[in-house]
């Protein structure tokens, strides 16, 4: 098995971040994984991306010319992205910022009012990891329960404060995708 | 404990654990999160220091002032930066001074941009700057393996008295992979420190320089580092091979472009094809003898760089014509997919079997 997936936005949303969670969570349950951000010279307000593979045996390349999912922020990365999947792949898209009128008729779009659920936890910068919580059910990549319980080590030193708000977040996203 | 790291970041601590106490840069894409992280961690390190010199040139001077002085010291930085690097690095090879020296390659010529690619083979195994002298040249190809190679770039650079270069591309200093350190931080074993520059309280002065006016006194200068080259080339080669023993065709590639085609040799064994891979670990001294060997068996050789082809010259080298080099290459920045390659290798493995019968 190996999967791979883009994760895109404008900068700020925290896209980076949603890839390196993932990363982080499918090493705590011994994956092969690679996790290569976009590093071009890029433009304020412009489109960030990064590229998650995970493997269970050693990853060849760590770049993704054909993903099997992609998750966009907004419509740029929307628009750039779902070009890049195969027939019959997956998006998932924040539809608080997405207009998927333009979706390609051969994917799966899956809509997730990202911004809204955030906002309702109160913190609208969670918003990536709402939607991190609903690709885990989506994608099935990693376990979530044992996500959650290494979330203060996947996180990282010096973010104990964001742990509340970002596991409520995860579990805000998960719960939206229904079976 | 597995961590997950970038390279640049990997090879920052894995130096720090091998000792390296000195570090001097400057900024340049792909490799900035290098000195980023040695900022940081050499302030927790006694006596170590960190630098961002005002150009590449000031650098590497200050890591030869750090070697010359018995420091383990480094220096990085990107193709570009590594062209105005080379003179202090003939200053090195020729004051026969340890240091290490990173490259994350970017695609070139000139200042190309900031997107993987191997264009500095050359610049990296010929000796690279003035004067009749070689580097070793490693050529990792993971995280893991760019922690693992600092620290023995660090004890080949002792061992041999010789910069030491770490060959990498933008790809593999940007991605992140799980990666293990060792528990315990290494103790530096400098078997012949008497060159170093201590003081000279109550022993006789010492003298290291690289200005030799007498011609017969460079002539024999020049000769013992030869020798000193051919010993690295007799004891220091480094390889690996992939799925070589029934292979009708042998992959060569390093660093990123070898995963690639691990990735597509893989596919093409699904597929029946007999393709194996020889990837040098050691770029300088460069595996001769496991070519010549695999040549008694096989007579195409497949040679894929993200260059327009410099190792290819290596390869043709070792061979002395004794069989077939197909070459791919892909230079500019671009990173082919080990599907779209092993498109290719598959045309040429059936042209050479057609040509066979």
């Amino acid at each position: 098995m190996l999967i791979k997936t883009i994760f895109s936005g404008f900068g700020g949303q925290g896209v980076l971040s949603m890839g390196n969670t993932l990363a982080n969570a499918a090493m705590l349950q011994g994956k092969y994984v690679t996790y290569l951000p976009s590093y071009g010279a890029e433009v304020r307000g412009g489109t960030a991306n990064c590229t998650v593979a995970i493997g269970d045996e050693e990853i060849a390349s760590p770049v993704a010319s054909e993903p099997d999912f992609v998750v966009s922020m907004n419509q740029p990365s929307f628009l750039k992205f779902q070009s890049t999947l195969q027939t019959g792949g997956l998006i998932l898209v924040n539809s608080t910022l997405v207009n998927v009128a333009a979706a390609r008729g051969d994917i799966e779009v899956i809509e997730v009012p990202t911004s809204e659920l955030a906002e309702k936890l109160g913190s609208i910068r969670a918003a990536n990891m709402v939607m991190l919580g609903a690709f885990i059910k989506v994608s099935n990549l990693v376990s979530f329960q044992l996500m959650l319980k290494n979330l203060p080590e996947i996180l990282g030193e010096g973010k104990a404060k964001l742990i509340k708000i970002n596991k409520e977040a995860l579990e805000a996203g998960y719960n939206y995708i229904k079976e | 404990m597995k961590r997950l790291m970038s390279g640049n970041n990997a090879i920052g601590e894995a130096a720090v654990l091998a000792g390296c106490t000195c570090y001097f840069g400057y900024p340049i894409t792909p490799q900035n999160e290098l000195p980023e992280y040695m900022a940081k961690r050499l302030a927790a390190v006694p006596d170590g220091v960190f630098i961002q010199a005002e150009s590449e040139l000031a650098a590497i001077n200050m890591v030869l002032g750090a070697s010359v002085a018995g420091a383990r010291a480094m220096t990085s930085s990107s193709s570009p930066g590594i062209s105005l690097k080379q003179e202090g690095i003939s200053f090195l090879a020729a004051q026969e001074l340890p240091a290490v020296i990173v490259n994350m390659m970017r695609g070139g010529p000139g200042l190309g941009n900031i997107s993987p690619a191997q264009s500095d083979y050359f610049q990296a195994t010929r000796g690279g700057g003035h004067g009749d002298y070689k580097i070793i040249v490693l050529a990792p190809a993971s995280v893991q393996e760019l922690a693992d190679t600092t620290a023995l770039a660090f004890d080949l650079a002792d061992m041999f008295r010789t910069p030491v270069m770490i060959l990498g591309d933008g790809m593999l200093g940007q991605m992140m992979e799980p990666v293990t350190f060792p528990a315990k931080k290494k103790e530096r074993h400098l078997a012949h420190a008497d060159y170093v520059l201590t003081g000279a309280k109550g022993r006789p002065a010492r003298l290291v320089k690289s200005l030799i006016l007498d011609p017969k006194e460079a002539e024999d200068h020049n000769w013992k580092l030869y020798r000193k080259y051919q010993r690295i080339e007799q004891q220091e080669v480094r390889y690996e091979t992939f799925m070589l023993d029934d292979a009708a065709m042998a992959v060569l590639a390093y660093g990123t472009a070898a995963r690639i085609a691990r990735g597509a040799i893989k596919r093409l064994r699904e597929e029946g094809l007999k393709i194996g891979l020889i990837r040098p670990l050691t770029l300088w001294p460069f595996p001769n003898k496991i070519i010549q060997d695999t040549a008694k068996h096989l007579h195409d050789f497949f040679v894929f760089e993200m260059s327009t082809g410099q190792m290819v010259e290596d390869v043709k080298l070792a061979l002395e014509g004794k069989a077939r080099v197909h070459f791919y290459g892909r230079p500019g920045g671009v990173v082919p997919t080990p599907v779209e390659l092993s498109r290719i290798i598959s045309r040429h493995y059936y042209q050479s079997q057609k040509r066979k019968k």
